[in-house]
């Protein structure tokens, strides 16, 4: 295996030394390599990402579907979308809703579960396990396994409820209920954001604290203004990729509620796939994916702009 | 923020003897009435955080009698066992399994192969467009996959790969964006010298990448790995839009179709997720190190 390997990676080089029968600079062959190395990126990109952007702007302006062919009609999708389709604006409010929701709540026990467990705690190892376990899990398993939880008459959640003496809502079956259903199934996935602020919480410099007690600073004041401007970098990257990330939600709603009830939580992924792949218009569901990266594009440059007034970066100077 | 600490910086602060009275002990006090406090809080979390998982494994060895039932029972009267058993016999879990782990090895051997080799060109190599085609790089791991999929699956279906494994298998091979900029980080710690003594003694480049590079990467490559691996073994978007016969079915979308036929018993479906959800586990108990490495590694859960 080794040399079979060994071979397969110098014969590649081997033809590129002898290109056209005279020697190349050095300087050309590293070049040419470089070119093979990225082969399968560059290809991917320009076929998969690239070509596939084109194409996908393109059929936005398009009626189309796979059997009768297509027919140009210009920002006819765009002007439907925004004016004709109730169900898009739904699901814009719905996909926007939970992001609301879910993200800076993900956020904020993230933060607060990290700071208790930054404490030198005993069995810190088998707390942030247990924390983090949950996160491992995704997709279909998870789903299911908390629609059974969210059941509003078997499930356990309701079944605590009634503890308390409270009788719990219909849950994803209620309209008003469903969608925070999704958001509290989200908290459970909240230890990847937990382990990244722990990651962050021990970079920060222990000199930082010390000087601050010197100079008579409470735990409360040290969490203030160190703990929080240290760790804005790592919040302010971790909104933007949660934000990326709650958008896109699709597997909760199509396993769960399948968009219901009454399209409570028609989320923007689902409506297009039902555009897309199960009515199969391509051009329609092409314009509702231009709009989700638009969204998406739009937030993310809010944050990045906004970050200058919040984020702190060590060794920047201020002004 | 422990005792120790604040003793200790009272010592250093050199504070005049008397105030290590009574102030002291009570502030003593309190630290212990708030790590009793912090101690009750973190517990009472891990609880709340796995009583979903101890409540999927005691729904998946009820009796039906006593699944529909409140308030729940957790412990059951009789162990169902069976409730592993029987749903093999009425769904083919034995071809979702095998689908699952075809997609799951064909994942992470084709990520780490593409993805590396691109990787080591961006961290090693002098070529013209590096900075701009990097940047592309990092672009594509922010674009949504729902804007290409459209073209992606009319391009798979003009191919005739719709309902068979290839879409699933062979764009892997691209390398993907997110490992490639991971890789690529981690090589450029790798030090250069290395290299250099690689080349003087007769190294090529290639050479240097499977001889140098690729063997001091190891924990980043296992990272790589692993979210491939969680990442395959969860995915169910792509498979519910490629696959549409029962014998091309992942295990998500086995558990999925469990899901809407009401028939079927719910603790069936909790045993059946029970069991997909063990080899994910399974890794992330083998591998914690490098899970938690991952994540810290890259910012971004797998």
């Amino acid at each position: 295996m080794r040399v079979d390997m060994d071979q397969a990676v110098a014969a590649p080089a081997r033809v590129v030394r002898r290109l056209g029968g005279f020697k190349l600079s050095q300087r050309a062959r590293e070049e040419i390599l470089a070119y093979f190395c990225l082969s399968p990126w560059l290809i991917g990109f320009l076929v998969f990402v690239a070509g596939a952007m084109v194409y996908s702007f393109g059929l936005s302006f398009f009626e189309s579907d796979m059997l009768t062919g297509s027919r140009f009609i210009g920002i006819e999708n765009f002007r439907t979308l925004f004016f004709d389709d109730p169900l898009l604006l739904q699901s814009l409010k719905v996909t926007t809703l939970y992001s609301i929701g879910a993200v800076p709540l993900n956020t904020a026990l993230a933060l607060l579960v990290a700071l208790m467990l930054n404490q030198r705690i005993r069995a810190q190892g088998v707390f942030r396990t247990m924390y983090y376990m949950p996160s491992v899990v995704s997709g279909v398993a998870v789903a299911i396994l908390w629609s059974w939880m969210f059941n509003p008459d078997f499930g356990l959640i309701n079944a605590g409820f009634s503890i308390i003496g409270i009788r719990g809502p219909r849950w994803t079956w209620s309209e008003t209920w469903a969608l925070p259903a999704f958001v509290i199934m989200s908290l459970w996935g909240v230890g990847g954001n937990m382990l990244l602020y722990l990651a962050g919480l021990q970079g920060i410099p222990t000199p930082l604290y010390e000087a601050a007690r010197i100079d008579g600073a409470n735990a409360f004041r040290c969490f203030l203004h160190i703990t929080i401007p240290m760790m804005t970098p790592t919040i302010f990257f971790n909104l933007i990729m949660n934000f990326i990330g709650s958008f896109q939600i699709f597997t909760q709603s199509y396993i769960m509620t399948a968009g219901g009830p009454n399209n409570a939580t028609l989320t923007m992924v689902l409506y297009l796939y039902r555009k897309g792949f199960q009515q199969f218009r391509f051009g329609y569901a092409s314009a509702i994916a231009w709009v989700l990266f638009f969204i998406i594009l739009v937030l993310t440059l809010m944050v990045i702009k906004s970050s200058q007034f919040w984020v702190y970066y060590e060794g920047e100077l201020r002004k | 923020m422990n005792v120790r600490d604040l003793l200790g910086r009272n010592r250093a602060a050199d504070l005049p003897r008397q105030e290590l009275g009574i102030t002291q002990l009570l502030l003593l006090l309190e630290r212990g009435v708030a790590r009793v406090l912090l101690y009750l809080i973190v517990a009472a979390g891990a609880i709340f955080f796995s009583i979903p998982f101890a409540w999927m494994l005691s729904t998946s060895v009820k009796p039906s009698y006593q699944i529909f039932v409140m308030p729940p029972v957790w412990i059951p009267e009789k162990f169902i066992w069976s409730n592993f058993v029987k749903p093999w016999s009425y769904l083919p879990w034995l071809t979702y399994y095998k689908n699952t782990c075809i997609l799951v090895a064909n994942g992470v051997i084709a990520t780490l192969v593409s993805s590396s080799i691109v990787a080591y060109a961006f961290a090693r190599l002098r070529f013209r467009g590096r900075a701009i085609m990097f940047l592309l790089v990092l672009s594509t791991m922010m674009l949504p996959m729902h804007v290409t999929l459209i073209p992606q699956y009319v391009l798979f279906a003009r191919l005739k790969w719709v309902n068979t494994l290839k879409p699933l298998i062979i764009p892997f091979w691209f390398g993907s964006a997110f490992n490639i900029f991971l890789l690529r980080q981690f090589f450029m710690t790798i030090h250069p010298e290395l290299d250099d003594a690689a080349k003087i003694d007769g190294c090529g480049i290639l050479g240097i990448f499977w001889r140098i590079i690729l063997p001091l990467a190891k924990p980043a490559l296992a990272v790589v790995a692993i979210f491939e691996y969680t990442y395959q073994w969860n995915d169910f978007f792509g498979p519910l839009i490629y696959l549409n016969s029962p014998k091309l079915f992942t295990v998500s979308l086995g558990l999925q179709s469990m899901q809407t036929r009401t028939e079927i018993q719910v603790s069936h479906t909790m045993a059946m997720t029970v069991i997909s959800i063990i080899p994910v586990l399974a890794l992330f108990f083998l591998a914690q190190q490098r899970f938690i490495q991952g994540i810290v590694l890259t910012g971004i859960k797998g």
